[in-house]
């Protein structure tokens, strides 16, 4: 009965996933056969490449970069969904509507609002406003973290509103009797009731963060700029773009190493709570 | 059509939890909850920061979107004349026009063959394995699950590459099996964890008395698990469908001609081909999002409880 799901995940993702690991030992240019060349690869990529480390500290700010913008805004939207106001329910709708477009179509989107000769700089008359948002070194990260924001946030605003909505009301009730602010009831309610919701949300969001380039390779019209060339993009350009298949099988090979330990460490972090709030009946 | 969706989705888990009080399926918890909370506090006083907040992140949301709208009713040489953020004064459909001349329709039927094909195995195979998995007694079935499960945290993008080799070894590169094959991989242990979760639903006794009828497994598959799983297949199917129809990754590295295009790619190919007629790029944008517009429009709880059902609980 599970054989064909089996033989499918198998072949098409399991093997990949070891594949990569072997393909790292290996010289390959698209053309030829790959051919074994021991640990050179490694060696190229991790010392004898300046850009790996900078491309590695790209990465990081993109990454922290995401979760500092994605992660309060998401969960203070899905508070906002998840309450009882007809208006909420509408607006919800709408928040969605980000998760229809396919990365190209969101890149192409704000390529265009973004242009320096038309969109939103030529619409708006302000002197202050840059309109070299995506050439400029300083502000393309911070552009690349808004719009990547922008796909991500609805998602992680679902998951949140769900959370919400299992929180007992009779919680909040009580809390309003002992004279608790909303405020005060969001620190000390809502956060510690969703604790399992932000390790999972947390944890979407930091590995999606790390792996995710799609939208980055469109909106830089698949020529990025060294100051926004994340490791998964310098994995795609290097494999497919230079065709240099086997340094990007190591930074393939980096990247899920950090994004396996990224995991693993907040599956600890959740362990004890994770428990805890089994014991509630949550 | 939406009232409908929403009533017949309640209405199967309803009728599971007449049978298994323990174990309610999620989309009806939260039907349930919302209700408790609509007439939970009266007389509340109003959240105006939390609302301006709101309203903000709306903004957001909808400027873009709004844009292209607007902007793929333009011509080129209106879009560097007039404010772009206000709507044309002479629309026109000339942008539409030229994505329909190029072969749009073609990249669609691309998608869609793509789309539903993935689909339709997806939940076959998923729905057998979610079968075997949750009546498995077996310490290889708890196994199988677990590494499945595993398969959830591999990212595409890592494995893009092998990925890569053994299309071209297959001798399928540049072919819409290239896009297929891999992507329903890629579906099987978020769509098997989701399925799984529903059937261990159904009550044992159900699978007993079939069996006491001497029904064999495809029987119990097809009468009883098919019929009962039948809203998470829903779920899965629509969620699973959103991500190919979506996906650029794969058909950017495994095809090439256009024969094969599929709906992304072909916006990619679009803006380099358009150039600087950005209406008509946009116009391809508006173009592609539309289908799951109105699927959104007609599936809206169905799309979001799949968003969620892998992850919420």
């Amino acid at each position: 009965m599970a054989l064909p799901a089996v033989l499918f995940f198998g072949i098409f993702a399991l093997i990949p996933l070891f594949g990569v690991v072997v393909i790292s030992f290996m010289e390959w240019n698209v053309l030829g056969s790959p051919s074994w060349v021991g640990l050179s690869n490694w060696q190229a990529v991790l010392f004898d490449r300046p850009f790996t480390w900078t491309a590695l500290g790209l990465t990081i700010t993109f990454v922290i970069g995401s979760y500092l913008f994605q992660a309060p805004v998401a969960l203070l939207l899905g508070v906002f969904m998840a309450g009882q106001q007809r208006y909420r329910a509408l607006l919800a709708v709408l928040y969605f509507l980000p998760l229809l477009f396919s990365s190209v179509a969101v890149g192409l989107t704000f390529q265009s609002l973004f242009s320096p000769n038309y969109g939103l700089s030529a619409a708006l008359p302000f002197d202050w406003l840059p309109n070299d948002w995506l050439s400029n070194s300083d502000l393309v990260m911070w552009v690349m973290i808004f719009v990547v924001g922008w796909c991500f946030v609805p998602f992680h605003g679902l998951l949140y509103q769900a959370g919400v909505r299992q929180i007992p009301q009779s919680m909040y009730e009580a809390a309003t009797i002992d004279g608790a602010g909303r405020v005060r009831q969001f620190f000390s309610i809502t956060i510690p009731q969703l604790r399992y919701t932000i390790i999972t949300s947390s944890t979407l969001m930091l590995v999606g963060s790390l792996t995710y380039f799609d939208l980055i390779f469109v909106l830089t019209g698949g020529q990025p700029a060294n100051a926004v060339r994340i490791l998964p993009l310098d994995m795609y350009v290097t494999g497919f773009s230079s065709y240099n298949l086997g340094y990007a099988s190591v930074i393939a090979v980096i990247l899920v190493a950090i994004g396996l330990t990224l995991s693993l460490l907040l599956n600890i972090i959740s362990g004890s709570s994770k428990m805890e709030s089994d014991k509630a009946g949550a | 059509m939406m009232t409908h969706t929403a009533s017949t989705q309640s209405a199967t888990p309803d009728a599971g939890k007449a049978l298994n009080p323990e174990v309610p399926g999620f989309e009806h918890r939260d039907v349930k909850q919302n209700k408790v909370r609509r007439t939970g506090a009266p007389g509340e006083k109003p959240n105006l920061l939390g609302g301006l907040g709101g309203w903000l992140w709306l903004a957001i949301i909808i400027l873009p979107i709004y844009y292209i709208v607007i902007t793929s009713f333009r011509t080129s040489e209106d879009l560097r004349s007039s404010n772009q953020l206000l709507p044309t004064t002479n629309p026109t459909l000339a942008p539409f026009i030229k994505v329909i001349q190029n072969d749009f329709l073609h990249y669609f039927t691309n998608s869609l063959i793509v789309t539903l094909s993935t689909v339709a195995v997806v939940l076959a195979v998923s729905v057998m394995a979610a079968y075997y998995i949750a009546r498995s007694t077996t310490l290889g079935g708890r196994r199988l699950f677990q590494i499945i499960l595993l398969g959830i945290a591999i990212p595409v993008q890592a494995t893009i590459i092998p990925v890569y080799y053994l299309i071209q070894q297959l001798g399928l590169y540049d072919t819409l099996w290239a896009l297929i094959l891999p992507q329903i991989a890629f579906a099987i242990p978020l769509s098997v964890l989701i399925i799984v979760n529903f059937v261990r639903d159904i009550p044992a006794e159900l699978f007993e008395s079939m069996k006491v009828d001497g029904a064999g497994e495809w029987k119990i598959l097809t009468a009883l698990v098919l019929p009962m799983a039948k809203p998470a297949l829903m779920t899965v199917g629509i969620y699973q469908a959103l991500q190919v129809w979506n996906g650029f990754l794969f058909p950017l590295v495994l095809t090439q001609s256009s024969d094969v295009r599929v709906l992304p790619l072909s916006l990619w190919e679009y803006s380099g081909q358009f150039g600087i007629d950005v209406p008509a790029t946009l116009a391809a944008v508006v173009l592609s999002a539309l289908p799951l517009l109105v699927v959104y429009m007609l599936a809206r709880r169905h799309i979001v409880a799949g968003l969620t059902a892998g992850f919420g609980k």
